[in-house]
């Protein structure tokens, strides 16, 4: 019965991680990390409910308050970047190599 | 009194003090480096007196709890071989002090275009880091407990390599990560074995003397003995690990050259002493033909390549390489003599060497020049640094009356007691180091007055104050040895019979007769 | 073990402070030495003290020691302990010991004395004596000591002063060489020594003279004692210049001639036989050692004479003869108890003649502008009549001119080897013939014949300060050999110390030169000296020397032992040397910092894949993870 959920939620998972990868727009790639937490969320959830125990769900605000945290830093990162490179294509910010 | 931390804290709150000094107080630094360590020569004087060769094995002990959980304490305590290895730290450390006053500063004095000397430098940061360096000394020679050794072990590393990296000549920072790397390599694998050790032994300490015959498994006993084995044959150097000891030596400054192979390679040769014998009898006795072998190849190898350096302070650190040899022969040939002797010839080298280094540091100041070639007829401009140059040198040959002769000559006789062939192959040593001392001494100091050396002035008052303390022991020590030799032998027996060995009794009742004396 | 406080009540008297013998000069050295300039006045006069002093010291001992019974004559007195457990250091008076200390310091103060004049022109005059008392504690430290570990420190010792004597003059760069090559060969004779060493303290658990008894020896095998005998006369051989170790002696003559008289003649260079006889209980348990040592002996009397017969340089040839005369105590010392009184005897009435004759070369040279080349010399007689004298003395002294000292003691050696072994005794009448030879040139090509000086030669007689001591010298090459050996005086005192040989070892006395070996000698120096002087007295000698023969050529160029050092250890020694310098710097450090280098390369690829692509990062990490939850389920179905 759970089993829809899972499957969402693996899909969810799957888009949210091929954006990551493919998306080059930093905003974009950010919005793809959030999809991939949520679609954690609703497994953490369902199997919270399968297993009839709270745990799951305990987490899952937990990962809520981590996305939030990272949301704050990271579109803060993303503002500077784009401030001082004038772009927010992840690719161009690649000084860090070598 | 807790005399060993007392020993340790006072350097390192004196290196404290040094580094602390605003900045231009140089000479101040100094001054108060030498007064720290002239107090922890003192110090170590009052020590010694209270040693009693005949009392229990470990005297002034202290045991401390540190890491509970892991059964790590802070232990010290020292027996009659860590005491003289001690003291010849305590004594090195303020001639050294003495000999370096200018070495931070430098080439000031000289308009030649040198390429040793290196710039000038902060001189409170390098004899900040000698008082640090000291108190590690005489914290690894102290340590009772393993792995506060090899916490000391490692610790030593720091100071060396930026005395090395920052003050040394134009290769330094190639000779610093050299031996670093070498050194580290060595460590690690100690720390693998340390911790097998204390895993293996299930003795929930790290305390040297509960470990003594915890390990009774033959095979075990040979991997970890490899284990400390190859660290302190590193650190010693034996052939074929010593590569990075010319280059270190040759890069330090003198001062820094003389505490590294006079006083931190003993660690190696102890660690054997100590380490190697007692906690693996089994694996050092199925070791020992390769010991040995190695031993006597480097003592003909070190001298060989010895003869054929054009650099001053490479050829001494390949005549030590020669030495070092001798010594771990003389620890594995695991005789009452062999041993004795091995360990005087620690002190010893490290008076000679030492000696040699600094002589050598002196010339090399005053001509911006390591190189042999450089040099020639220094003896009739200059002839007292001429002649503690020839003493020093004479005393790396051996020459009987002067300290070395003591020691090689027992490490060689206890050898031979046991291993004959070994110890006339290493006896040819005898014949090269007089080539390579001689010739040296030869294409420095005699011959017509090189040009560029024309100016040299003699030793002036600090110089002689290095040199005469160093020359006075060289000499003391060559016609009697019995003092140190009579702290040391209590503490060789104990190591024989922990490793589970008696020596070869001759056969002629003369030996009968006299053998009760032994 | 007897404790060293025990013994030194035994000895009263001087001789429990004859160890003063020894501290003197040392300290007369640390004296001049640690003074630096501020001795520099009187520092010569300080060094000629301490020496007499010894030799006071070594007069009294030995008056006190005559006044024993024979058998008493052999006290050790303990001074402390060196190697707890192995060895004390200490000292033994006995009449080959007190006869050694006798020589050492006579002889030694005596050149002292000549060396104020005789260096007087030099600016490290008290550097010079400063080394000669080293010279003379050493070397009587050799003598004296008690035990092997002793006499091996005096052994080191006299090198040491042999080795800064003879480099007195450093700044010659020839000088320097030949100082390092008398202490690098002496060396290797060294290394045997040490050997010899071991194998005694292994075998018998001691080093000391007093244990090592002739019954002690007894009880160890014949290999053991030959290979002992052996290793210490390789030790004798660096020391006395004995084949195969001999090539330093000559080219140790660029020292100051006083060190030539006093080191490489009357004295260090003769150490070896001291040894040999030290050892006795050694040798005469082992046959083949003493064999061995008879032939080295002999061959190097041979070798000595026949290098001493084409020398040209005056000290060169009294160091060939130097060498050859040490041949004969060698061979002695090989003949057991029979040959051990006349072998100490020759090396004392030696030391005498040889002094005498190297300080006359001295002084030659001192009035010739320091010329050494003999045919520079020629007709010196009539300006320097005590000089010319006395060395003739010397030299009839050393052909064994009959009822001088060399006489006694040669002949001595001579019959009790042909006694032994016909061919030993025939080769050692061949080699006093050729000392007749190439004595009588010296003699005569300095002495006699036409000036062939060079021009600005003004010679003259060298001070009495020079003079006194070489009229002593030669008062003893005259009559110490007929004291010594006439009623077997010196053989009857030593016989405490080395023993008295069995009667079938001696040859039936012939004081007075009647039997053949005598007689054979005699006519063949007297050849050997006529020959000499139809060459080189009634003859012109040309000024420069001529081209030779193969054979002259041969004894010029000392027996080829350079060239044969040379070839066999020198060059290889150097091609080893460089092939080990670059198999440390390209082998085993190449080894290591090629190591270094591979890794330096591999992490210099693989830092490549750090594109600084976030996405790519991430892509990665996406392979990562699968990769674990794949592995994962790959565990959990198993």
């Amino acid at each position: 019965m759970t089993t829809h959920y899972l499957v969402l939620s693996a899909l969810l998972f799957a888009i949210g991680g091929v954006g990551v990868l493919l998306r080059r727009n930093a905003i974009v790639v950010f919005m793809c990390v959030e999809l991939m937490l949520n679609a954690c969320n609703l497994a953490f959830v369902t199997f919270a409910r399968q297993h009839g125990n709270l745990d799951g769900q305990l987490i899952a605000f937990f990962v809520m308050v981590v996305a939030a945290a990272e949301v704050v830093i990271g579109l803060a990162i993303i503002v500077m970047i784009f401030r001082t490179r004038r772009s927010a294509s992840v690719d161009n910010a690649n000084l860090l190599k070598y | 009194m807790p005399w060993l931390s007392i020993l340790m804290a006072v350097p390192v709150l004196g290196a404290v003090g040094v580094a602390l000094l605003p900045k231009g107080s140089d000479k101040l630094a100094k001054q108060l480096a030498l007064a720290v360590s002239l107090v922890v020569l003192a110090l170590t004087v009052a020590m010694a007196v209270q040693f009693s060769p005949d009392g229990n094995r470990f005297q002034f002990e202290e045991k401390y709890a540190w890491i509970p959980s892991f059964g790590v304490h802070y232990g010290v305590a020292v027996d009659g071989i860590a005491l003289v290895l001690i003291a010849l730290s305590a004594v090195l450390v303020p001639i050294v002090i003495l000999a370096s006053w200018h070495d931070a500063e430098g080439a000031t004095r000289l308009d030649l275009k040198s390429e040793v000397v290196p710039p000038k430098r902060s001189a409170k940061t390098y004899f900040a880091l000698l008082l640090v360096l000291e108190a590690m000394m005489i914290g690894v020679f102290a340590a009772t407990d393993i792995f506060l050794f090899y916490v000391f072990f490692e610790a030593m590393l720091i100071p060396m390599y930026f005395m090395i990296g920052s003050y040394g000549g134009v290769q330094r920072s190639y000779a610093a990560v050299k031996f670093l790397l070498y050194s580290l390599f060595g460590g690690l694998l100690m720390l693998v074995a340390v911790i097998a050790l204390y895993v293996v032994a299930e003795k929930d300490t790290f305390m040297f003397p509960e470990l003594i015959g915890a390990i009774q498994d033959p095979t075990t006993q040979k991997w970890l003995f490899a284990g400390f084995f190859i660290a302190f044959a590193i650190k010693a150097p034996l052939w074929p690990f010593h590569t990075w000891l010319p280059d270190a030596a040759a890069q330090a400054p003198a001062g820094a050259a003389v505490l590294l192979v006079g006083v931190l390679d003993k660690v190696g040769t102890y660690g054997m002493l100590r380490f190697c014998l007692e906690l693996f009898p089994e694996a050092s006795k199925f070791f020992t033909p390769l010991v040995i072998v190695l031993s006597v190849v480097g003592i003909v190898y070190g001298a060989i390549v010895a003869i054929g350096q054009t650099d001053m302070k490479r050829l001494i650190a390949y005549t030590s390489i020669s030495h070092f040899g001798f010594i771990a022969m003389g620890v594995f040939a695991m005789t009452q003599n062999a041993q004795s002797g091995a360990t005087l010839y620690m002190v010893n080298h490290g008076f000679s060497t030492g000696a040699l280094f600094l002589l050598a540091g002196f010339l090399i100041y005053r001509r911006g020049s390591a190189r042999i070639a450089d040099y020639g007829g220094v003896q009739s401009v200059a002839p007292l640094l001429a002649g503690a140059f020839l003493i020093a040198g004479l005393s790396g040959l051996s020459l009987p009356g002067l300290s070395s002769f003591v020691s090689e000559f027992m490490v060689l006789i206890g050898t031979y007691e046991r291993y004959a062939v070994p110890a006339i192959i290493g006896a040819t040593g005898v014949i090269l180091a007089a080539v390579y001392i001689l010739w040296m001494y030869k294409r420095t100091m005699n011959g017509p007055t090189a040009e560029a050396v024309k100016g040299f002035t003699d030793l002036d008052g600090r110089e002689k104050w290095v040199v005469a303390p160093l020359i006075a022991v060289i000499i003391a020590l060559g016609f009697f040895p019995k003092p140190v030799l009579d702290v040391i032998n209590p503490a060789v027996d104990q190591t024989l019979t922990n490793a589970q060995v008696t020596d070869k009794q001759p056969v002629s009742t003369v030996a009968e007769k006299k053998g009760a004396g032994q | 073990m007897q404790s060293p406080a025990e013994i030194v009540s035994h000895a009263g008297g001087v001789t429990g402070v004859s160890w003063l013998m020894i501290a003197l000069p040392l300290f007369g050295a640390a004296v001049l030495l640690l003074g630096g300039r501020r001795t520099n006045a009187w520092g010569h006069f300080f060094g000629v003290a301490m020496s007499l002093g010894a030799f006071a010291v070594a007069v009294v001992t030995f008056v006190e020691l005559l006044g024993l019974q024979p058998e008493q004559r052999r006290r050790d007195i303990g001074l402390f302990e060196f190697i707890p457990g192995m060895v004390d250091l200490g000292m033994l008076i006995d009449p080959l010991s007190i006869s050694f200390a006798l020589l050492i310091t006579g002889v030694g103060s005596l050149i002292h004395i000549y060396s104020v004049g005789y260096m007087s022109h030099d600016r490290d005059r008290r550097r010079f004596f400063a080394y000669l008392n080293l010279f003379v504690a050493a070397m009587l430290l050799l003598v004296l000591s008690d035990n092997y570990i002793g006499l091996f420190i005096g052994w080191e010792g006299v090198g040491l002063a042999s080795y800064l004597l003879i480099g007195f003059w450093q700044h010659k760069p020839s000088a320097a060489t030949a100082a390092q090559k008398a202490f690098i060969v002496n060396r290797v004779g060294d290394f045997g020594l040490l050997i010899g060493i071991f194998t005694i303290w292994t075998t018998f658990g001691s080093l000391a003279f007093a244990d090592l008894t002739h019954e002690v020896a007894g009880q160890a095998s014949e290999g053991t004692l030959t290979a002992i005998g052996l290793l210490l006369l390789l030790g004798a051989c660096g020391k006395s210049a004995q084949l195969p170790l001999q090539s330093w002696l000559l080219d140790a003559m660029e020292g100051p001639t006083p060190v030539s008289a006093l080191i490489h003649a009357a004295t260090m260079v003769t150490a070896g036989v001291y040894l040999v006889v030290r050892s006795g209980a050694f040798f005469e348990a082992a046959p083949t050692a003493q064999l061995v040592v008879t032939i080295v002996g002999v061959a190097t009397l041979l070798a000595g004479a026949i290098i001493g017969c084409a020398k040209d340089d005056i000290k060169k040839g009294l160091a060939g003869s130097t060498m050859s005369q040490i041949g004969y105590m060698m061979l002695g010392a090989g003949l057991g108890p029979a040959g051990y009184a006349f072998a100490i005897g020759h090396l004392i009435t030696h030391g005498f003649f040889k002094a005498n004759m190297f300080l006359g070369a001295g002084s030659v040279m001192h009035a010739m502008n320091d010329e050494v080349d003999m045919r520079r010399y020629g007709a010196l007689f009539p300006v320097m009549k005590i000089t010319a004298v006395t060395f003739i003395v010397g030299y009839l002294a050393i052909i064994g001119f009959p009822l001088l000292s060399g006489y006694y003691t040669k002949e001595g050696i001579i019959e009790t080897a042909m006694h032994h072994n016909q061919i030993l005794g025939w080769l050692a009448v061949l080699g006093a013939g050729l000392t007749g030879f190439y004595m009588s040139r010296m003699v005569f090509m300095t002495f006699f014949g036409k000036k062939r000086w060079a021009d600005d030669a003004h010679p003259h007689e060298s001070p009495a300060v020079m003079t006194w001591p070489l009229i002593i010298l030669a008062i003893g090459s005259i009559g110490l050999g007929a004291f010594l050996v006439l009623g077997n005086r010196f053989m009857n005192f030593l016989s405490p110390a080395v023993g008295l040989p069995q009667p079938a070892d001696m040859p039936e006395p012939h004081v007075f030169g009647v039997g053949t070996a005598a007689l054979a000698t005699l006519a063949l120096v007297a050849a050997g000296a006529a020959f000499a002087w139809f060459r080189y007295g009634a003859a012109e000698v040309p000024a420069v020397a001529p081209r030779a023969s193969f054979l002259t050529t041969f004894a010029r160029r000392d027996l080829y032992g350079d060239a044969l050092n040379e070839a066999l250890l020198m060059r290889p020694g150097q091609w080893l040397t460089r092939i080990a310098v670059f198999f440390d710097n390209r082998g085993v450090d190449g080894l290591v910092n090629g190591l270094a280098a591979g890794i330096g390369g591999t992490s210099g690829r693989l830092r490549r894949v750090q594109t600084g692509f976030v996405r790519s990062y991430a892509l990665s990490i996406l392979f990562g993870a699968a990769a674990v939850v794949g592995a994962l389920l790959y565990v959990g179905n198993i």
